[in-house]
């Protein structure tokens, strides 16, 4: 069997040794503490002048131990310290966790809190994306894409406190369904938001797509090919950016997206300016969604029939979702107690994360900071 | 000789300080030039902070006086407070010296940009010389910042400032050089270096540089304006003040007075640059039209727009004083802001009265046009990401200076067309 590291071109670390006219590597070291890296990153870079030889990432400083804790809760306890992961997208690992618990104990959410979860899912998506944008074109050095998203992420922030009282770690789900019921005019601000929000993501599009700057800052700019992509297992729009038409919202289909019609946008080069367009085709894809869910949002009980303590029967289950990021997964082993026996994430950003090294050989040190912005990575959930 | 050769090797130079010619005015006139461009700073550094936040829908400094106006002076007050630190291991003399040395050489620049016809420092026959020649030494500045401190960061910062300089010094000089030919090309023999008779030429020439030989004038205005963007380290070519990469630039170890000098000079470059830029291409102190639009009653109508300009302002703050919260709380804030009112419409009413008016014309179009040009400024920093260093150095060298010496070259051809079609008709006839 071939490791799929070792099969992953150029990652062989010999080859960095040789440097031009054999003059001293530089080592420098970005962050923990750099506005750059999105939090609590540490990368070691070695550089030749000004290109990259090679770096290495340094993560565990926000290690919280999230998985050890939910060894120590029960099934429901451990349902609001996933939100502290991606806390970015905070309702998507509440889904990823709660439909895999679900799985778990053979119960299924009726279809009116399914198409909550994907209305509020997918509004969580539109955030996290926003956040992203703001954020990495802030890198890149253009500052007000940044007041723009954040200006319009409120708007989202202000339907989840509406709805459950938070705006970020929301605690939406339960298992076996929703706590609550949608409140009074949930449905109007939804509606009234997808008309609010559209054409702000063309303003976005206006300030950056055809910006020469960003073009020649983003293109050719951290390129990753397809085969490198799976190899590493890197998933969501940095996947879907190089070719590959994977999402696991079709693939797999779990909550109500069976029921809608949607597209996936995929790039062609794998580049950064790649990854920007299927982010941004993909924020629309999202309202389209919540367009569809949103008019179709059937009427029922939104909870399962669940009983009070939850006793899953012995087993093991690994249930995945489209965050944001990439795949979300959850592995639950659970030995018959109360409590799961064993937690696993499986966090897209942790293993998105592999392929910097790759995507910054050879490019230059200011397009680091564009290709750390570029993989969306939440160190909350890299570190766990 | 041919006389637009001629007529720039003038040998009688004209050292006027002021219009008077006497040492006692031309101190007057360096300092109302050095307070006049120093408070300017302080009021760009507050719209800058306004203007930005506005265009990225916030509000920006409110805190420190009404609408944030008395922001500047706070921070000044703070940065004077500070710890003035300088680093273990670094060459103090050199570390002090080189904010000096910055702001030595761009407010040297100062001394040949005329305000008006009569309102200048001095008037040398080489003035274009001299500010090119003067501001290129705010590199070396830059560089002893670099080198002195003993830090990785400023050096590598100091590197690419001085390299960023030096390479679109050479496609500013080219933009110069094509609108001091366009002075004594296709015109009786006007050719000057003045800045005083560059202005004078456009005057004599009835059009403004920027649209003679359309589009050879407004390709040299656009080289030179990309070109002092990148001079004065702004957005989209800010690398050294790039936070979010690994160098902050040649400033990253000062702090306090000596860091606000840094800026008090990068603001100060942007002024002298605009104005250069004005004087060469936009008709300098004229008023639009002065040509087109002339006679009594033109010039009084031009005459009124001062003071309009100040009663608008003046409209502008009382609008926002009445909206100012009714509340005990910022009742000192409302009489403030409506004391800015106050003083806005007296000075637009001082500015009524003829002879003041009649003054204060050329001095207004002048800053009217810096004005102008201080928004694009803040406009870019507000709309374009950063470029990257390679890309930086590109678009000098690939782009504007080819484009640099096309334009000097089509210049020259254009202006003595004439005189070419004479000699290749005697070269046909022998």
């Amino acid at each position: 069997m071939t490791d799929p590291i070792s099969s992953v071109s150029h990652l062989d670390l010999e080859e960095s040794k040789h440097t031009f006219l054999d003059a001293n590597e530089l080592v420098i070291n970005m962050g923990p503490q750099h506005p750059a890296t999105h939090g609590v990153l540490r990368v070691i870079l070695r550089l030749d002048g000004e290109k990259v030889m090679g770096l290495e990432c340094v993560i565990g400083y926000l290690h919280r131990g999230v998985e050890k804790i939910a060894e120590h809760r029960t099934y429901t306890m451990f349902n609001p310290y996933v939100d502290r992961m991606d806390y970015v997208a905070a309702v998507s690992n509440g889904l990823g966790y709660c439909e895999a618990v679900e799985k778990l104990l053979n119960i299924e959410a009726p279809p009116r809190a399914n198409y909550i979860r994907v209305i509020l899912t997918e509004l969580n998506r539109i955030a996290s994306h926003q956040l992203w944008l703001g954020t990495h074109a802030l890198d890149i050095g253009a500052m007000t894409p940044l007041f723009y998203t954040f200006r319009d992420r409120e708007e989202i922030l202000k339907i989840f406190e509406k709805y459950c009282g938070a705006r970020l770690t929301t605690h939406a789900f339960r298992i076996g369904g929703c706590q609550y019921e949608t409140y009074e005019g949930f449905e109007k601000d939804v509606k009234k938001f997808l008309a609010f929000v559209a054409p702000k993501i063309d303003e976005y599009e206006e300030l950056l797509t055809t910006n020469r700057i960003w073009v020649e800052r983003t293109k050719n700019v951290g390129n990753i090919s397809a085969k490198d992509c799976i190899a590493l297992g890197v998933t969501g729009p940095v996947l879907r950016a190089s070719g590959v038409k994977w999402d696991v919202r079709k693939a797999q289909p779990y909550a109500a997206y069976k029921q809608f019609d949607f597209e996936i946008p995929t790039g062609q080069n794998g580049d950064t300016y790649d990854r920007y367009l299927v982010r941004m085709a993909e924020m629309r894809q999202s309202l389209r969604i919540i367009q569809q869910a949103v008019h179709g949002i059937p009427e029922g009980p939104i909870m399962a029939k669940v009983s009070k303590v939850l006793k899953p029967p012995v087993g093991e289950i690994y249930h995945s979702i489209e965050a944001p990021k990439g795949e979300l997964g959850y592995f639950i082993v659970s030995d018959g107690s109360t409590q799961p026996y064993r937690v696993r994430v499986r966090p897209p950003s942790f293993v998105n994360l592999q392929a910097l090294d790759l995507m910054c050989r050879g490019q230059l040190v200011a397009d680091v900071i564009a290709v750390i912005g570029t993989l969306d990575i939440v160190l909350g959930e890299v570190d766990r | 000789m041919p006389g637009f050769i001629t007529s720039y090797l003038d040998k009688s130079v004209q050292v006027t300080p002021g219009q008077y010619g006497s040492p006692f005015w031309a101190l007057v006139y360096i300092l109302v030039v050095f307070g006049g461009v120093s408070l300017a700073v302080v009021c760009m550094n507050w719209l800058e902070r306004k203007i930005l936040a506005h265009m990225q829908v916030r509000l920006g400094p409110m805190r420190v006086g009404p609408h944030g106006l008395l922001q500047p002076i706070a921070d000044a007050l703070k940065l004077i407070l500070k710890e003035d630190i300088v680093p273990e291991g670094a060459d103090s003399f050199v570390f002090l010296l080189a904010p000096i040395i910055i702001l030595l050489a761009v407010f040297s620049v100062y001394c040949v940009i005329p305000f008006g016809p009569t309102h200048a420092i001095t008037d040398m026959n080489i003035g274009i010389l001299f500010m090119l020649g003067v501001s290129s030494l705010g590199v070396l500045g830059i560089v002893m910042a670099g080198w002195a401190s003993n830090s990785h960061y400023p050096l590598i910062g100091a590197l690419r400032s001085s390299a960023q300089m030096v390479s679109y010094e050479i496609a500013m000089g080219l933009a110069v050089v094509s609108a001091v030919l366009m002075t004594s090309l296709n015109a009786e023999g006007t050719g000057t270096l003045s800045m005083i008779g560059i202005v004078q030429a456009q005057y004599a020439q009835h059009v403004w540089f920027v649209f003679k030989f359309f589009p050879l004038g407004l390709i040299a205005f656009f080289i030179f304006a990309v070109a002092m963007v990148a001079e004065t380290n702004r957005a989209p070519f800010d690398l050294p003040e790039a936070e979010s990469e690994l160098t902050a630039g040649f400033h990253t170890e000062y702090s306090g007075l000596r860091w606000s000098l840094f800026m008090l000079g990068e603001y100060a470059a942007m002024i002298a640059v605009s104005s250069i830029a004005i004087t060469l291409w936009l008709g300098g102190w004229m008023r639009p039209f002065p040509n087109a639009l002339s006679g009594p009653n033109w010039d009084l109508a031009f005459s009124l727009f001062p003071a309009l300009t100040f009663f608008g302002l003046a409209a502008m703050t009382f609008y926002s004083t009445m909206r100012m919260p009714k509340h005990s709380y910022f009742r000192i804030q409302t009489i403030g802001l409506g004391a800015f009112a106050a003083v806005f419409a007296l000075i637009g009413l001082i500015l009524l009265v003829p002879p003041v008016r009649d003054r204060v014309q050329d001095v207004y179009w002048f800053i009217a046009k810096i004005a102008v040009f201080l928004y694009l400024y803040i406009w870019y920093r507000g709309t374009f990401p950063r470029y990257r260093f390679d890309q930086l150095m590109k678009v000098g060298w690939k782009v504007l200076l080819p484009m640099g010496i096309a334009v000097l070259m089509l210049t020259g051809i254009v202006g003595l067309r004439d005189d070419i079609f004479l000699f290749l008709k005697r070269l046909v006839h022998v």
